[in-house]
């Protein structure tokens, strides 16, 4: 009985206030987009930086069938060729810049390429013949990048080395840039989104003045008084945070997954379904926000 | 039923307290008039008996127990067990007049059929049979009552407070409230009511308790509105001034800043 009456309180609020329910929605559905977004591109820069980039600097790319490059004259690497650049590689000379260094084969590559491009139409096109195999080099200093790439561009069977922290940072860091810029906007909105539920809690007690006035003289607790309150706030949080996720999970699906996907095939891009591990987060954080500026709106406008 | 002890209320330091040092007894199943001047303490009275406010000093017990020991998350229940009526009624304008007493009854709880059984008994002890389908604004403002005090007994409090029920009725429609609130005072209730009501005072010939400038200057069973022994000094005039004539202004300005403050 007390549920159904606070349903009804509840239904009855929304409908009563319905432009300003719209408006917390909206709010906090322009908000949430925001910190999706900034969420959807730390998705995508780890989904970039694939299995190598957190654990190596430099890679050694050696010579397959295609290669063209001038170390390649004499056709793919040779085991010989492989064991020399593998004694390069633990000679002193060369160790002294070197923390570490691991052989990626052709099937090794395979398996990661795949983890990468899962979302990719390209995947299903390339074999592991086509990949080459490679030295994974994790430098003492990054900076030392040409040393390296000096001692082995000329090695028989190298077809090319290549710093890939250097070829990627510059991208990352105008994708965080833009992470951050997204922020910085959600955090205005969200202020705004707290400040607007506030007030639609506030009129909507001031609305329904005389029905708490009663409630609190007859004896009602504290909860069946208030949760209607808060709970309206809550739900038009929720409606903003689901139209949210619905328009991350739509840019991942039609933009990226529709659009861009083709227009750059080398590149690994996340998918739709990656996007939703966003979604708990964006109602959470909605349900957080109505929540805590309901419950400090009532302290000061609905005593009981 | 109702004990006061002591009991001070200070809103303002400046100015002298609204009550001052009220000791006070009312049994279980009394029915006992608060009358005095406007600003004489009695919704102050009222106020403290529902923990609207709390004492500045001295101890309030209601069925028995201190007011001031009940936390906050408790006051409800005590206030399950007051049924308070208004000099404005206080329906609500949009529900019937079933829905105005059911109302009192979901919100703390109560089971669809057990509101189906209570509401209409209470309706006929009150007189509104036939008349729970109306609307308030169809009502007389003596039904208005009858069924804000439905609403107030509805639970089977132990204890009515009435601020002034009858400030904005007729004397022949307040007499007609004063039954209803015999009746229910009959079946066990401790009435308690703030009144200017001279009238109906002399006419019930119940317990008096007389306030002025927050002390208790009287305090009479079987009395009438005004002491039958002369006080000294006491003018026609000055009880005129702060007689009947001047109260429903001042009353109704006295209601709405009380809801303003309650919000």
């Amino acid at each position: 009985m007390r549920l159904q009456f606070i349903l009804a309180e509840i239904a009855s609020g929304l409908r009563r206030n319905l432009s300003m329910v719209v408006s917390v929605i909206l709010v906090t559905f322009v908000s949430l987009t925001f910190v999706g977004a900034a969420g959807m591109l730390q998705l995508q820069i780890n989904q970039m930086k694939g299995y190598w980039y957190d654990k190596v600097q430099v890679a050694i790319f050696l010579c397959s069938d295609g290669s063209t490059a001038a170390g390649c004259a004499t056709g793919p690497v040779t085991a010989e060729q492989q064991e020399n650049l593998r004694k390069v590689l633990a000679s002193p000379a060369v160790a002294q810049y070197v923390n570490d260094f691991q052989f990626e084969s052709k099937d090794d590559a395979y398996k990661h390429f795949k983890e990468q491009f899962s979302n990719s139409p390209i995947v299903d096109s390339v074999t592991p013949d086509q990949l080459p195999a490679s030295f994974r080099i994790n430098m003492k200093d990054p900076e030392k990048y040409q040393i390296i790439s000096e001692t082995f561009s000329s090695q028989a069977g190298v077809e090319t080395v290549i710093d890939q922290r250097q070829l990627l940072e510059r991208l990352f860091s105008v994708m965080n840039a833009a992470s951050l810029v997204a922020v910085s906007v959600a955090g205005v909105m969200i202020v705004c989104a707290i400040l607007l539920i506030a007030t639609t809690i506030r009129l909507s007690a001031f609305s329904r003045r005389r029905e708490t006035g009663i409630m609190r003289l007859v004896g009602a607790s504290k909860m069946v008084i208030q949760l209607p309150f808060i709970l309206e706030g809550v739900i038009a949080a929720v409606i903003g945070a689901a139209l949210a996720s619905g328009t991350l999970w739509a840019v991942a699906h039609f933009f990226l997954g529709g659009y861009l996907s083709k227009q750059y095939p080398d590149t690994a891009f996340i998918s739709a379904g990656q996007t939703l591990i966003l979604v708990p987060a964006l109602i959470g954080l909605g349900v957080l926000l109505a929540g805590v500026s309901s419950l400090l709106t009532l302290r000061r406008y609905l005593r009981v | 039923m109702i004990r006061f002890e002591n009991v001070t209320k200070v809103y303002d330091q400046k100015a002298r307290p609204a009550l001052d040092a009220i000791n006070l007894e009312i049994d279980r199943g009394e029915f006992a008039f608060l009358v005095g001047a406007s600003g004489s303490g009695k919704s102050t009275f009222l106020r403290l008996v529902l923990k609207e406010d709390r004492a500045s000093s001295g101890a309030v017990y209601v069925a028995g127990q201190n007011v001031a020991n009940i936390s906050s998350w408790r006051v409800p229940r005590l206030r399950r067990g007051i049924g308070v009526v208004f000099q404005d009624f206080r329906l609500l304008p949009q529900k019937t007049v079933f829905a105005n007493v059911a109302f009192a009854m979901q919100v703390i709880g109560k089971s669809r059929s057990v509101i189906r059984e209570t509401v209409p008994e209470v309706l006929k002890t009150v007189g509104l049979e036939g008349k729970e389908n109306r609307l308030p604004h169809e009502l007389s403002g003596g039904e208005q009552q009858r069924v804000a005090i439905a609403r107030a007994v509805v639970n089977r409090p132990g204890i009515l407070l009435a601020d002034e029920p009858t400030g904005n009725l007729d004397p022949t429609t307040s007499m007609g409230i004063m039954g209803v609130l015999d009746k229910i005072n009959q079946n066990g209730t401790t009435v308690v009511m703030a009144t200017h009501d001279d009238d109906i005072v002399n006419e019930m010939r119940k317990r008096v308790v007389e306030l002025r400038n927050g002390v208790i200057i009287r305090d009479e069973a079987k009395a009438l509105y005004t002491s039958m022994i002369p006080v000294v000094g006491q003018s026609r005039r000055l009880r005129d001034a702060s007689g009947r004539d001047a109260q429903p202004v001042t009353t109704r300005a006295e209601a709405r800043a009380a809801a303003e403050h309650q919000l």
